[in-house]
């Protein structure tokens, strides 16, 4: 699903995190926003999920104005950069709770909370409570979580932020594979799809943008898969030493200018 | 410093103690030496007279409607108040408000309730003509014991929701839960803790409160005496017996809280 950004402007207690910012994320791609802390990123895509009304500005799924829709009905999936895990609950519960929510058979919640359990190589941490992992267990779990709901958008806020170099690195390439796996997965019901869709939209201004990681088609409701974008921030890959932001342009798309002020 | 520790740690644990046993454990062992000094007989006679149950059933009517109304109103203006969830004006003099039942003297809360619900009071008299009686009467205690048992559930509550912050509920959030199913699955069960030790203050807040009840009610024997009124009747009427049964009661009550507040704290850590 292709996600517009139109000018979208806003500001906390006069400091303004937003300015006229205006993005286009393609359809099915992967898109990381880089750029320093302070940045605008955390906001941009807080002002995406919903979770922050901009001042100015509209943003569009496939072309319908979303802006107005509260976050539950957006159908986005986020991943915080603090895990935000429900600590009172199980790994499992945690996967479940969109599930639940949309008041699914528990028969149907078990099978994909197991499928994603397997995914996320969290199988044998069903039963664990979130404050039993590590912190990159934590945000695999968080992973989970957010695309158990099978979203149209997913959005990762620093996903690696708060960990350590070495499982960062870690985890960033096994998130490269999952987003492969589900792709290829994907498109092999839908054989027309352009097989990469990847893109780096990179954003220059007196303070760098930032990245972002063009999305993979994720999900399938019923009828024909629908593709989602994936759109996460990262600062150190930023500094381009972690590869990932670099490997991951392999096409570059339109450059959108953003003007950021720290 | 190694060497001064032994010696420190003693006399810290010495000073704590004793402290406590000259002001608590010894007058409150005292109260059950003298309760059963001439055996249970008296004392149990001493409780189970008229005046004396329905001083206990009142008590008991007291807690039964204080505590789940500043539950609820704790939870409510706890989450009003935490200072991530937004900004919005009166804040502070909410939060201001709330100190003050604990900041003012329960007495100054009982005549300030007379001056407003007495008959001639200013809503006081609105319901006096249609010929219901707040002040020296049941609603006007129960008035005053939610009025000092308020800011306790609103206490404990504001730390932990600051503590958790949004992220949990905004996840909840773009799961699809509307802020409803978030506050029942996700808010509340974060801040359980806080809520049971809220509550087990009020409780015991509510149980003991004296001055402000005692103002609101009139004293009223067998009509408008709580426990803690009963007892200082019977010791003004020179009925020792009685008043330090009625005291073990009210203490037995309070073991009972205390040791719910224990418990708590064993699966809190588990």
């Amino acid at each position: 699903m292709a996600i517009d950004v139109r000018n979208v402007s806003k500001s906390f207690n006069g400091f303004q995190a937003l300015e006229d910012v205006s993005l286009s994320v393609p359809d099915g791609s992967l898109t990381a926003l880089l750029g320093p802390s302070g940045g605008g990123k955390s906001t941009l895509l807080r002002v995406i999920a919903g979770l922050e009304a901009p001042d100015s500005g509209e943003v569009l799924f496939s072309g319908e104005a979303v802006t107005k829709l509260p976050a539950q009905e957006r159908g986005v999936g986020f991943v915080f950069q603090h895990y935000a895990a429900f600590k009172h609950m199980t790994v499992r519960d945690n996967i479940a709770f969109g599930l639940k929510i949309r008041k699914r058979p528990k028969a149907e919640v078990r099978a994909r909370v197991d499928e994603l359990l397997a995914l996320v190589h969290l199988g044998g941490w069903a039963d664990s409570y979130p404050a039993q992992l590590s912190g990159g267990q934590r945000q695999r779990m968080a992973l989970a979580r957010a695309l158990a709901v099978q979203p149209r958008v997913l959005l990762l806020d620093e996903p690696f932020g708060a960990l350590d170099a070495t499982v960062r690195k870690e985890l960033r390439d096994w998130l490269r594979r999952l987003h492969d796996e589900v792709h290829v997965r994907r498109s092999s019901s839908r054989t027309t799809r352009r097989r990469r869709s990847r893109s780096l939209s990179r954003w220059r201004s007196s303070t760098p943008g930032a990245s972002s990681r063009p999305g993979r088609p994720t999900t399938s409701t019923s009828g024909p898969p629908t593709r989602s974008s994936w759109a996460s921030s990262d600062r150190s890959a930023a500094s381009g030493r972690h590869g990932f932001a670099r490997t991951t342009s392999r096409c570059s798309r339109t450059t959108r200018t953003v003007r950021s002020r720290r | 410093m190694p060497t001064s520790t032994r010696a420190s740690r003693l006399t810290l644990r010495f000073g704590a103690l004793g402290y406590l046993a000259a002001l608590l454990a010894i007058p409150v062992a005292m109260v059950f030496y003298r309760t059963f000094e001439h055996g249970i007989g008296p004392a149990w006679e001493a409780v189970t007279t008229p005046p004396a149950q329905h001083a206990f059933w009142l008590t008991c009517t007291m807690v039964a409607i204080a505590v789940p109304l500043n539950t609820i109103f704790g939870i409510g203006i706890g989450i009003g108040l935490a200072i991530v969830r937004g900004r919005w004006r009166g804040k502070t003099l909410v939060s201001a408000i709330i100190d003050l039942s604990l900041a003012v003297s329960p007495v100054v809360v009982g005549l300030a309730l007379i001056l407003v619900y007495g008959n001639k009071g200013w809503i006081g008299s609105t319901f006096a003509e249609h010929g219901v009686r707040i002040i020296f009467s049941t609603p006007g205690m129960v008035l005053a014991t939610i009025f000092v048992s308020l800011p306790f559930v609103v206490r404990e509550v504001v730390p932990v929701l600051r503590e958790i912050g949004v992220d949990q509920e905004e996840a909840a959030s773009t799961l699809g839960a509307s802020a409803a199913q978030t506050f029942w699955r996700i808010t509340l069960p974060a801040i359980r803790w806080g809520v049971a030790y809220g509550v087990i203050l009020t409780t015991a807040r509510a149980l003991g409160e004296f001055g402000a009840v005692a103002v609101v009610s009139g004293k009223i024997e067998g009509q408008t005496e709580t426990m803690t009124l009963f007892v200082e009747q019977r010791f003004q009427a020179f009925d020792l017996t009685g008043a330090y049964a009625a005291s073990v009661v009210l203490a037995l009550l309070a073991l009972v809280v205390i040791a719910t507040m224990t418990l708590l704290d064993r699966r809190k850590e588990q």
